[in-house]
């Protein structure tokens, strides 16, 4: 049996859960707690430690899909969870410009551990205010061969459409490594 | 499709880039601490600009810009009252009081005199309209952004403009290939002599900062005087090498150390073709 892992990372909010959870077989292993803090309250509940999905691929072989924790003060989980991933999906929320530069951030940070391909799904385009994928790009300064794309989280062919990108690159970055 | 949002969040600068990057047509709205403002631009392009605390036309700008006297232009928006700014252009240059030329600086003059107060505004709110265009005979003007955002990022506060301008501290340095003045011809202090000693593909700013207990400010201050000196460039950090840095920390080492496990899963092209079919068939 193998397993493979793609990790969901993004700012506090963004929809992490929300993005696996649409994909996942299994429910979300999900270490949420209800929010205390008032500066935080802008939902009930945030992800502590991390998410946790599951997709059955064959009798042989299991993608994992790992949800980073949004708050700053749990960083210290991220670069466990990038340990051996196969590539990462940056999930930003389209209408929060506010919460850009943490992702740019987030970027920039994950990119530093491993190189591995990864996407930038600007999640919450159904919303009125959603910024357009193609503006995310020059604003968050996407690297030109990595793609952004519109994502609605709640929806699962949206989600799978993400993922399937990032595996369509994942093949590209294959292909020019062997030529 | 509106972008909205906050200049604390989002400022200026980045707003003129994405609109010059994305060659964006429309009318940039703001409110800030000094009131309204709009800016309006086309296929990214600066074309006109007021501020809505006063109400400016065409007299007032060439006034300011020396071009009228005080009384010419009162002459002027009196005799004129309700005529659009183009009519009293041609009617002062058919007159011989000025010449077309005087209106197109005083115009450009205007436009980035407000564009740069602009700049300093690092709170209000924003919204962008798309082909929104209220320049109805208004003198426009045509002004590339990349300038534009040039100079308004020299004239801001110290501090956001190393913010703007490095953003990331996990980025490393190197020398520049073709640097336009040869290292030993440069008066650097002995704090950007210790920076320099320890740039190298593998060392991240942040990593330099800790050998030389610098704190944020001072790394970013003394990096961005070498990068717009162009004695180094800025590159995605190499992957760390066995080799010792030079006084290299212990805390460092631990970070590098915990670095190198990442890495890539060594996976064949066929698992990625298993789940693409099946993620397909979800
Ligand atoms: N309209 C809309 N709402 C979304 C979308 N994705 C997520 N949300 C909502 O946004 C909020 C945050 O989503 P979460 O999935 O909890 O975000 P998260 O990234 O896991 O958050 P943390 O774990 O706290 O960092 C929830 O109220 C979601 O229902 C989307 O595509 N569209
Ligand atoms: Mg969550």
């Amino acid at each position: 049996m193998q397993t493979l892992k793609i990790v969901v990372t993004g700012p506090f909010a963004s929809g992490k859960t929300e993005f696996i959870q649409s994909v996942s077989e299994i429910d979300v292993v999900s270490t949420d707690r209800r929010i205390s803090s008032q500066a935080e309250r802008i939902k009930d509940a945030t992800t502590v430690a991390m998410d946790f999905g599951r997709i059955t691929i064959d009798e042989e072989l299991i993608l994992y899909l790992f949800g980073t924790p949004g708050q700053r003060r749990f960083n210290f989980m991220w670069e466990i969870l990038s340990e051996g991933m196969l590539g990462f999906v940056v999930l930003v929320d389209s209408t929060r410009p506010e919460t850009f530069r943490e992702a740019q951030r987030i970027l920039e940070t994950f990119r530093n551990y491993s190189p591995v391909p990864y996407i930038v799904a600007a999640n919450k385009q159904d919303l009125g205010d959603a910024w357009p994928a193609d503006d995310l790009k020059i604003v968050l300064k996407v690297e030109s061969g990595i793609k952004v794309v519109p994502c609605v989280a709640q929806n699962r062919e949206s989600v799978k459409q993400v993922l399937l990108e990032l595996l369509y690159s994942i093949l590209e970055v294959m292909d020019q490594q062997e030529e | 499709m509106a972008l909205k949002g906050n200049l604390k969040d989002f400022g200026i600068t980045q707003l003129l880039n994405l609109i010059n990057l994305a060659r964006k047509t429309g009318t940039l709205y703001l409110e800030g601490p000094e009131g309204t403002a709009f800016l309006c631009f086309k296929e990214g392009k600066l074309v006109y600009a007021t501020s809505g605390s006063e109400d400016v036309n065409l007299p007032t700008v060439l006034q300011r810009a020396g071009k009228l006297t005080a009384e010419q232009a009162r002459v002027v928006q009196a005799n004129m009252a309700g005529r659009s700014d183009r009519d009293m252009a041609m009617m002062l240059i058919q007159a011989g009081h000025i010449q077309q030329q005087d209106v197109v600086q005083s115009v450009r003059q205007y436009v980035l005199g407000l564009v740069y107060r602009i700049f300093s505004w690092n709170e209000g709110t924003f919204r962008f309209e798309p082909a929104q265009l209220p320049i109805q005979g208004k003198m426009v003007t045509s002004i590339a952004l990349e300038n534009v955002i040039m100079e308004g990022s020299r004239r801001l506060k110290e501090w956001e403009r190393l913010q703007d301008e490095l953003p990331s501290l996990d980025v490393s340095l190197k020398f520049a290939e073709k640097p336009t003045t040869p290292l030993r011809d440069i008066n650097l202090t002995v704090e950007e002599w210790r920076v320099i000693s320890f740039v190298n593909p593998r060392n991240t700013i942040q990593q330099i900062a800790q050998y030389n207990s610098m704190t944020e400010f001072q790394i970013r201050k003394i990096v961005y005087g070498l990068l717009q000196a162009g004695i180094v460039e800025i590159i995605k950090p190499a992957r760390p090498a066995a080799t010792e840095a030079p006084g290299r920390s212990q805390r460092v080492e631990d970070q590098v150390r915990v670095s190198t496990k990442a890495r890539r899963p060594d996976v064949k092209r066929g698992l990625i073709h298993r789940l693409i079919d099946r993620i397909r068939e979800l």
